[in-house]
């Protein structure tokens, strides 16, 4: 057995407190960074990269930001998507229409989603749970509303902004699959490091107090005003700068019709199936979700052929809903921290063998 | 250090006394019709443990809420050093050195006994969300320091052995000792502890009363101890307050207040009530 932490002694807190405690699971870190890094591009094929892996990481960087907010600081949202798609049209106005460098107006579209999501987060002052729920779901189509009836932002009633030729400094023409993979990529790397230290630190911390016992989190100091508004803010800087980064890479438009309310739905669905509070989680959550309709449509296809009878795409569409509710509720349920949660007891098991005491 | 000199009202501490930190001066808390406080005035000495006793529903906790900021008196006046802090918000008060727990355990259950008390050291540390994401120098410097001040905390309290175990699951006495730590990490000026005993057995009782003395010793953090037994009141505080139906019927030493006709009658209504 290799996974064990009997016989690792940590001799400084520093040690004790880095990124990965267990010299396998730095390995292991080590391994997926080359591997996606690496052997993806190699191995896998352009439709593999540009038609799920692309989106895949997107959608994860989206559920990270959720999760902050909901699964860190207790915070329920109805409309996170709508904040990607806040991300999705400042970063095309910021790169399509101001020419600003691509990078930059992926972090311009972070902030000014940051600040929408803070202006929305007021409410969660004021009120909790249920009531905070649908206060976001107003968010919702109130940032629908306003994106397709503000000329200024989406030009119209369709309210598309095409994606020009993706360029960085005018020497790096981000063309291909691959191309597109790496940079997106990159950003989410560098934001999911950044997640993990702010939920492992004094922030985390403090989010997390106002989850369990606000009235206690409180009485340590916490101000509830400026953490959960912070929440807001930084899970809204991830759901912006992941929806100018798919509109970039993968829609090669801003498109408000893609930033809807069953996108905001599904992203709730990524977080609760792969774990609250957990920055695994959110990836495991996002594959799954992502994955899903290609296992439904292989399996009902084998049926299909068994039974001798077409599987027709509206078929598919509905009973993709089905599973997806039915796994919600499962693992509302049944294990309420999710996929990473089966993973850490397994781990558990694991790294204490073969003397689990 | 300050050293220890037993006296004979079973003090432990030396140099009890001075301007006092904390006082209460003509606290008045009503729910609706219910008067929980009518006029309660105490002053907290430097380094003296004050407990308050008083049947159910006396105003005990109430009188701890009014001082964190959950209620404001009116009229009264709730003064800490010297500064009005009335009409404080709790997240300020706790600012100013205020720590408390709570009758009822009010841990952060989804997190560890580590993490919990790290919670304590918020006010004492910086790291805004940009210098923690990064965790840069100063970030990690600061969590590294702050981290070893929570460790000794964990060996005084003896609760090493559960330190990275997620505090909801732990047994009750053990969690009213983590929340005792998570307040001690605070460094606060001013302690309160709403029954800290409630609810254990008699070894859990020992052990928690050692620590409360022990604290005391160490620190002399100027504490408030809202106590329902009688004995371990007698034995660990230099001060007792009786509160009664909102008001103070008795103040003294414990020996004194024993014998007080008023406190035996209100312990005793509560008897021949119950
Ligand atoms: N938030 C509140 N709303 C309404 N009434 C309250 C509230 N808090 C306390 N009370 C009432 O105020 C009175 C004093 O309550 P308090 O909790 O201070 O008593 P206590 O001395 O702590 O009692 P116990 O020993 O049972 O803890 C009680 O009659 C109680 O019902
Ligand atoms: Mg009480």
């Amino acid at each position: 057995m290799i996974y064990r932490e009997c016989g690792i002694y940590r001799t400084s807190y520093a040690k004790d407190m880095a990124l990965f405690p267990i010299p396998l699971d730095r390995w292991a870190t080590y391994a997926i960074a080359a591997a996606a890094f690496l052997a993806v591009p190699l191995l896998a094929s352009d439709y593999w990269i540009g038609g799920l892996i692309v989106p895949f990481l997107c959608f994860a960087l989206a559920a990270l930001g959720l999760n902050f907010l909901t699964g860190y600081a207790g915070q329920l949202s109805l409309g996170h998507a709508a904040f990607m798609g806040v991300g999705a049209y400042a970063a095309l106005i910021l790169y399509a229409r101001y020419s600003a460098p691509l990078l930059l107006s992926l972090l311009g579209a972070g902030l000014v989603a940051a600040g929408v999501g803070v202006l929305f987060g007021t409410p969660s002052l004021r009120i909790k749970g249920f009531y905070l729920a649908v206060s976001t779901l107003a968010a919702q189509f109130i940032i629908e509303w306003v994106i397709t009836h503000v000329k200024w932002i989406g030009g119209g009633v369709y309210a598309t902004i095409d994606t020009p030729p993706l360029r960085i400094m005018n020497w790096w023409l981000i063309d291909t699959p691959v191309e597109k993979y790496y940079l997106t990529l990159a950003v989410v790397v560098a934001l999911t490091v950044f997640g993990r230290n702010l939920v492992r630190s004094r922030v985390g911390r403090a989010w997390m107090a106002i989850r369990d016992r606000d009235v206690a989190a409180e009485i340590m100091g916490i101000s509830l005003f400026r953490y959960k508004l912070l929440a807001f803010a930084v899970s809204s800087f991830y759901a912006g700068v992941a929806g100018g980064l798919i509109s970039f890479t993968y829609y090669a438009a801003a498109n408000v019709e893609e930033f809807n309310l069953f996108l905001s739905f599904r992203l709730l669905g990524m977080i609760i199936i792969g774990g609250m509070g957990s920055i695994l989680g959110s990836y495991l959550g996002a594959g799954f979700i992502v994955l899903l309709p290609i296992f439904i449509s292989q399996f009902l296809g084998g049926v299909g052929k068994v039974v001798g009878r077409l599987v027709t795409t509206d078929l598919l569409a509905n009973v993709e809903l089905m599973v997806f509710g039915g796994l919600i509720i499962f693992f509302l349920i049944v294990e309420p921290l999710g996929l990473a949660r089966l993973w850490r007891t397994l781990k558990d098991y694991l790294r204490l063998w073969p003397f689990p005491y | 250090m300050v050293q220890s000199s037993a006296t004979e009202t079973g003090a432990h501490a030396g140099g009890v006394g001075g301007r006092p930190k904390l006082q209460v001066q003509g606290v008045h808390i009503n729910f609706g019709g219910v008067k929980a406080l009518q006029g309660v005035s105490l002053d907290l000495l430097d380094r003296e443990i004050l407990a308050i006793i008083g049947p159910n529903g006396a105003g005990k906790t109430t009188l701890i809420n009014s001082v964190s900021g959950v209620y404001h008196p009116s009229p009264g006046r709730i003064v800490l050093d010297g500064e009005n802090i009335t009409y404080h918000s709790p997240a300020r008060i706790a600012a100013l050195g205020v720590a408390r727990t709570f009758q009822n355990v009010a841990l952060f259950k989804g997190m560890t006994v580590l993490e919990n008390l790290l919670v304590g050291r918020h006010l004492h540390m910086r790291s805004g969300a940009l210098a923690s994401g990064l965790y840069w120098q100063l970030a990690q410097r600061e969590e590294i320091r702050h981290r070893a001040v929570v460790e000794r905390l964990i060996d005084f309290l003896e609760i090493t052995h559960i330190r990275n175990a997620l505090a909801g699951t732990l047994p009750y006495g053990l969690q009213k000792r983590v929340e005792l730590g998570r307040a001690l990490a605070m460094e606060p000026r001013v302690l309160l502890l709403d029954e800290p005993m409630a609810g254990m057995n008699m070894e859990e009782k020992e052990d928690m009363a050692r620590f409360i003395l022990d604290v005391n010793d160490e620190w002399g953090f100027p504490t408030i101890l809202i106590e329902h037994d009688m004995g371990v009141v007698m034995d660990i505080s230099n001060r007792v307050v009786v509160l009664d139906h909102g008001e103070k019927i008795a103040e003294g030493s414990p020996g004194h207040v024993r014998g007080d006709p008023l406190v035996i009658s209100a312990y005793l209504g509560e008897e021949a009530a119950a």
